[in-house]
């Protein structure tokens, strides 16, 4: 629960509520921090609202109204292709990350504490190796024998999912010990065995559906940072949303602005699900590094 | 953690189950070592060699790593740590701030909730979109740059003002879009941790509430504090799309040497372009190891 950009202990909502004086107190005394609050909240809205209203009204500024939407959405190949495209590929890398995390952590947590440190250090390390120097680490190491997969459009195909597999280990990794954390592995484990279910069963049929709100959390998470993702895409040439939206910028007008639109609702989406997901389970809300 | 860990690692090693394969257990987590080994480790080791090799001849040498002082090189690392350093001071300043005023200064709760879920989708809105959203508010025909011309006369894009959003001004006005919403992410946890008894005790005792903040909650809150801003610094010098589409590498940026170094057209040099990445993996794991331990620090005293 050390390092990385994921947000501290228990749910935000309840905290406050349980802290009624702490609220009511500035108020009685000081009416200016009151002003002050409301003064460094309207920035903040501001500052967040204005470049997605200056967006939205900028895709709205050709002669007929919705043009650019309509353009990207029903006349522009490309969109729905690459959008496609990225959809997979966040699927492919959302199922190969819980295939590798869950059972790593879960173990962990059984079997081998003391690996802990080892493996939330491995976990940690896509936040000190920027997506820039990695892509370009796949792409020297991947680019001979043994291995040339940069040789083919299956191999880059491969190395760009590998690529968000391990990007996605710092979120899908705390998300999942939370999701462990707040279930009794020990005494499920042991009930499963003594009825006699293998390993595998174990984690198919307990683990995994006790902690699906944590997976889900975690797989929102990975798939809104896969599916606008630029640097490692644009470098492995993959027909991407990111790389797309980024050459729509430079070539056309109002329709990169109508894209950024719907790129935000997909963002909002995905974020708006770990927060419904969230407010039922003690599974934190998180954030990504940069890009 | 949870009580069964604690308890674990307190004994010093697993309790002895009567599991079968008891000293095969460790090979539960080889697919997780494997595949960080094969995607991860290996490929950042290959750039380490390379950044010690010679372009032309590949032969071992030092020579990357002094080719650093070059004039063009140092200005790249100054801008990128300028930049990250400006945006994680700001970032960090105003997200406690707006962390506190919705926490703690009286706004009606549902700002809050409103705030919170805000912070993850910003904090999340970045890369091209957010560029593009940005030529759109301060760019030359940005609504924004077009609200003031009309509005007050004040034209941004003027040589008196000399401003634009393509510069390195811009883009540090850019980046606090996604740095500030993630202070407000992790700092406010952390107020809320803050006991009502600490603030009842201090008030017992007669201390002012300037006096309760400048004594005991700030410096309770310092290591969260701390470790954040130099997340953000991690955040913002390790990002690469936004500067590249917003400025196509006008500005000198590691991110732009490096790529300028490694795939460039004119007069390239790869293995200094390892040298330049593993100059920034150094600064990148030094930025993370100080929020760690902060972290670590941090959670002993607002441990719920």
């Amino acid at each position: 629960m050390s390092g990385g950009p994921s947000v501290g202990p228990g749910t935000p909502d309840p905290a406050a509520a349980t802290k009624p004086s702490q609220m009511r107190r500035p108020r009685q005394r000081l009416k200016p921090s009151l002003v002050f609050s409301w003064f460094v909240f309207i920035v903040g809205v501001l500052y967040f609202a204005l470049p997605l209203y200056a967006t939205l009204e900028f895709s709205l500024r050709t002669k007929v109204p919705f043009v650019a939407y309509r353009n990207v959405l029903f006349k522009d190949p490309q969109f729905s292709a690459t959008l496609l495209y990225s959809f997979a590929v966040g699927v492919i890398t959302i199922v190969v990350s819980l295939l590798i995390i869950v059972p790593t952590a879960y173990w962990v947590r059984l079997r081998l504490p003391r690996l802990r440190p080892f493996v939330e250090f491995v976990t940690l390390l896509p936040f000190v190796v920027p997506p820039l120097i990695l892509v370009f680490g796949l792409l020297r190491a991947y680019n001979g024998q043994p291995l040339p997969l940069t040789h083919s459009e299956l191999g880059l195909n491969v190395l760009i999912v590998a690529a968000y597999v391990v990007l996605s280990f710092p979120y899908m990794y705390r998300a999942v010990d939370a999701g462990l954390q707040a279930i009794d592995i020990r005494s499920l484990t042991e009930a499963a065995q003594s009825m006699g279910a293998g390993w595998t069963r174990i984690l198919l049929t307990i683990i995994f559906p006790n902690i699906r709100v944590a997976l889900l959390s975690g797989s929102f998470l990975t798939l809104a940072i896969v599916i606008g993702e630029y640097t490692i895409a644009s470098f492995l040439v993959r027909p991407a949303f990111g790389p797309y939206l980024a050459l729509l910028g430079r070539d056309k007008a109002f329709e990169p602005a109508a894209v950024t639109i719907i790129s935000f609702g997909l963002t909002w989406l995905a974020m708006g699900m770990i927060a419904f997901l969230g407010r039922s389970s003690r599974s934190r809300v998180q954030v990504a590094g940069a890009r | 953690m949870t009580d069964a860990a604690t308890r674990q690692s307190a004994q010093g090693a697993p309790p002895a189950r009567p599991g079968r394969r008891s000293n095969l257990t460790v090979l539960g987590v080889v697919p997780f070592f494997a595949f960080a080994a094969l995607f991860l480790v290996l490929p950042i080791g290959f750039l380490f060699i390379g950044s010690f090799q010679d372009s032309s001849t590949h032969q071992p040498t030092l020579q990357n790593y002094f080719d650093l002082s070059e004039p063009n090189i140092v200005l790249a690392y100054k801008t990128s740590i300028e930049i990250s350093l400006v945006t994680a001071v700001l970032g960090g300043v105003f997200g406690f701030l707006l962390a506190y005023a919705v926490i703690l200064g009286g706004l009606p709760r549902f700002l809050r909730s409103f705030l919170m879920t805000f912070s993850g989708v910003a904090s999340n809105f970045a890369g091209i979109p957010l560029a593009l959203a940005f030529t759109f508010t301060l760019g030359l025909q940005g609504l924004v740059t077009k609200l003031l011309l009309n509005g007050i006369g004040l034209d941004l894009y003027s040589k008196h003002v000399g401003f634009t959003i393509y510069s390195k001004v811009g883009l540090e006005i850019v980046y606090l879009y996604f740095q500030f919403p993630l202070m407000v992410l992790i700092v406010a946890p952390a107020i809320d941790g803050l006991k009502r008894e600490w603030r009842e005790a201090s008030e017992n005792l007669g201390a002012s509430s300037r006096q309760y903040w400048q004594h005991i909650a700030l410096p309770i809150l310092m290591p969260t504090l701390l470790g954040t801003t130099i997340l953000l610094f991690g955040n913002s010098f390790g990002a690469q799309a936004t500067a590249y589409q917003l400025t196509g590498g006008l500005v000198p940026l590691v991110t732009n040497a490096i790529t300028a170094q490694i795939s460039g057209d004119v007069f390239h040099n790869v293995n200094l372009g390892y040298a330049l990445a593993m100059g920034m993996v150094v600064i990148m794991a030094i930025s993370i190891t100080g929020y760690s331990l902060l972290q670590r620090r941090s959670e002993r005293w607002l441990r719920s």
